[in-house]
């Protein structure tokens, strides 16, 4: 039979190239894989490893059963979850008309805000919260120690990490948006509801992960304004440093991490901003 | 026909920079009104004070015979299709199309299964008045601009306003499209027997829609009327400038019917100038006629020829003035040639 003759296109030979784009990332993948890869495989490897003695090690879930076991444990995991989640709320009831405010002032005046807004952050967070440790001796020191001053805390040192998400996504709302449902017969509030809250939920979600994760984690704060109370952050501090059970506080670790890793997935299913998906 | 707006005296100004100068206008029931000029004339901002998005600086705004200065945008009788639509990306075509009436029965008695079935009724009505059914589920972003804009004039008519405000909505569309919208924006005020008041830039649009023109410049209106009346009898050399393609001459209106220009006397049909009155005088290139040297009245050569499909552009250049005209007749360039035209062809214009 007949065939037509295929012409092939002379394939030009692979030559292995890099171009300038892709040194760019190269820097970003040395430190990837230095500090956040491999901190995490190691982290994993102790977790689920027991010494055997100093020449063998073993596969074991030892770790997780311990924990397990110790009520006080689960009871501070949840405890510091507990306040996470709080903070989170209040930072998030405060940081919402914040931003919204902010949107709706001049461009000029919107840049001093926000400057104004994380202009603390070039402070160190050690001395922050030593300072609100005095401002509560000063007041009520019988505050210390209390959901309360933990709360306050938090709140504050993570404010700009609600604000700063919410107010990229509201001052990009066109503001003929607004305009298109006034003119259909909604008034501020109905505008509020039906199109400025559902546009923005995508930055509402990108601070309620930036809160909540370093909320349910911190060190410092527990330490300072915290009085005796231990938080997970502290536990697994302690593990480490104290008692050199680097097995345990990895366990301890990854257990919170998983737990924070199941909330940030189902807050993240409320977004329905098509936008956002694309 | 009722008056249904009312402009009266309007002016606005932003900080120092005045807008409008004084704005009078009067817009009638079932009119397909537009407010055309080039870019910062004013045209956009008439329209926000009509739509209650701007307040006047002063002057009146009327809608059937009661002011509206103080009413918001939500309690007028107006609904806008916004320049690129503003539609609302976060819901899909039904949602955006029933967003008003959703409002709207939020306050009647109605159950809610009354109210999803009215709502259903009346946006099925509205999306196959503007060609789109089949697309309720779609997300806005998943449209081309031509569906976009019929999904926003849908979700505005569907609360069937007094006035529909349109804001340059063909400007983003591809001209074939663009064309096409004009017909059917036409078509849909017809059936919807509502007032449109269209803003735009480009003559055409507004020739080919329009019941009224409203031309605009620099804050203040400069004619109105048909289109015929802009295009055949443009008040002044902006106007004549702005809408179509003209040859402006300067002259002098030295009798009633008779004005001088390129050092000859022509009779007209204008009358009512003062004597030796310095006038502005309008010659349509499609009003041009070339013929056999020395036949016609202005003598010269062809400079260059284009062909534009339908006609011919042949710039001819005379001893004063090179004159543009549009011919379905081959003159080859640089040959010698003659311009003729009949005296109701000559406009005459008070200079402004």
């Amino acid at each position: 039979m007949y065939k037509n003759p295929v012409y092939k296109e002379k394939s030009p030979r692979k030559k292995i190239t890099f171009n300038s784009a892709q040194f760019i990332g190269l820097p970003y993948y040395v430190v990837l894989i230095s500090l956040i890869l491999i901190p995490v495989i190691l982290i994993v490897f102790y977790a689920v490893t027991e010494r055997v003695n100093d020449l063998f090690i073993t596969f074991s879930l030892t770790y997780f059963r311990q924990f397990l076991n110790e009520p006080a444990f689960i009871k501070t995991m949840f405890d510091s979850i507990k306040l996470a989640v709080y903070t989170t709320i209040v930072a998030l009831l405060v940081g919402y008309p914040t931003a919204y405010l902010i949107t709706k002032t001049k461009k000029k005046t919107q840049n001093l805000l926000i400057l104004v807004l994380t202009a603390p952050m070039w402070v160190n967070m050690l001395l922050r919260t030593l300072a609100w440790k005095q401002i509560f001796e000063m007041f009520n020191a019988s505050l210390l120690g209390t959901d309360f001053a933990i709360i306050t805390g938090m709140v504050y040192v993570f404010l700009p990490f609600m604000v700063l998400p919410i107010y990229t996504v509201l001052s990009k709302i066109d503001p003929k948006l607004y305009e298109a449902a006034d003119d259909l017969g909604a008034s501020k509030l109905e505008t509020f509801l039906k199109v400025t809250l559902p546009l923005s939920i995508t930055g509402i979600l990108s601070g309620v992960t930036m809160v909540l994760l370093p909320a349910a984690t911190t060190l410092v704060i527990p330490k300072y304004l915290g009085k005796n109370r231990y938080l997970i952050g502290n536990l697994i501090e302690n593990r480490f440093l104290q008692f050199g059970d680097w097995g345990y506080g990895s366990a301890i670790a990854i257990i919170l991490s998983a737990l924070i890793m199941v909330m940030v997935y189902l807050t993240r299913k409320l977004d329905r901003n098509p936008e956002a998906k694309e | 026909m009722k008056k249904l707006i009312e402009l009266k005296n309007v002016t606005k100004a932003f900080s120092s920079q005045v807008v409008l100068k004084g704005i009078d206008l009067d817009i009638y029931e079932n009119e397909f009104v537009t407010l055309l000029g080039p870019s910062g004339c004013g045209k956009t901002t008439t329209l926000r004070i009509i739509g209650g998005f701007e307040k006047p600086s002063n002057g009146e705004v009327l809608f059937n015979g009661v002011s509206v200065v103080d009413l918001p945008a939500h309690k007028r009788p107006t609904n806008t299709v916004f320049q690129r639509y503003a539609l609302f990306p976060h819901l899909d075509v039904y949602e955006n199309v029933a967003f008003g009436l959703r409002l709207k029965l939020k306050k009647s008695k109605l159950s809610n299964k009354e109210k999803e079935l009215e709502i259903e009724k009346k946006v099925s009505k509205y999306l196959q008045m503007v060609g789109l059914v089949g697309y309720e589920k779609r997300s806005i972003n998943k449209l081309s601009g031509g569906q976009q804009q019929r999904v926003a004039i849908a979700r505005a008519l569907i609360n069937e306003p007094q006035v529909l405000l349109l804001d340059e909505p063909l400007a983003a569309l591809d001209l074939k499209l663009r064309q096409e919208m004009q017909y059917e924006l036409k078509e849909i005020q017809r059936n919807a027997g509502i007032t449109f008041i269209f803003v735009t830039h480009d003559q055409e649009e507004a020739l080919t829609m329009s019941d009224k023109i409203v031309v605009m410049n620099e804050g203040e209106i400069q004619q109105i009327g048909t289109p015929e009346d802009i295009y055949n009898e443009p008040i002044n050399k902006f106007v004549a400038g702005f809408i179509g393609e003209s040859n402006l001459i300067e002259g002098i209106m030295k009798d009633d019917y008779l004005v001088h220009f390129d050092d000859k006397d022509y009779v007209c049909v204008d009358k009512g100038f003062k004597r030796n009155e310095s006038v502005d005088v309008v010659l349509r290139p499609e009003d041009l006629d070339i013929v056999e040297p020395n036949e016609g009245f202005i003598e010269g050569i062809v400079d260059s020829i284009i062909f534009k499909g339908v006609h011919y552009e042949i710039d001819v250049k005379t001893e004063k003035r090179i004159y543009t005209i549009h011919t379905i007749k081959y003159h080859e360039e640089g040959s010698k040639v003659s311009i003729i035209f009949d005296k109701e062809d000559i406009h005459v214009m008070e200079k402004w």
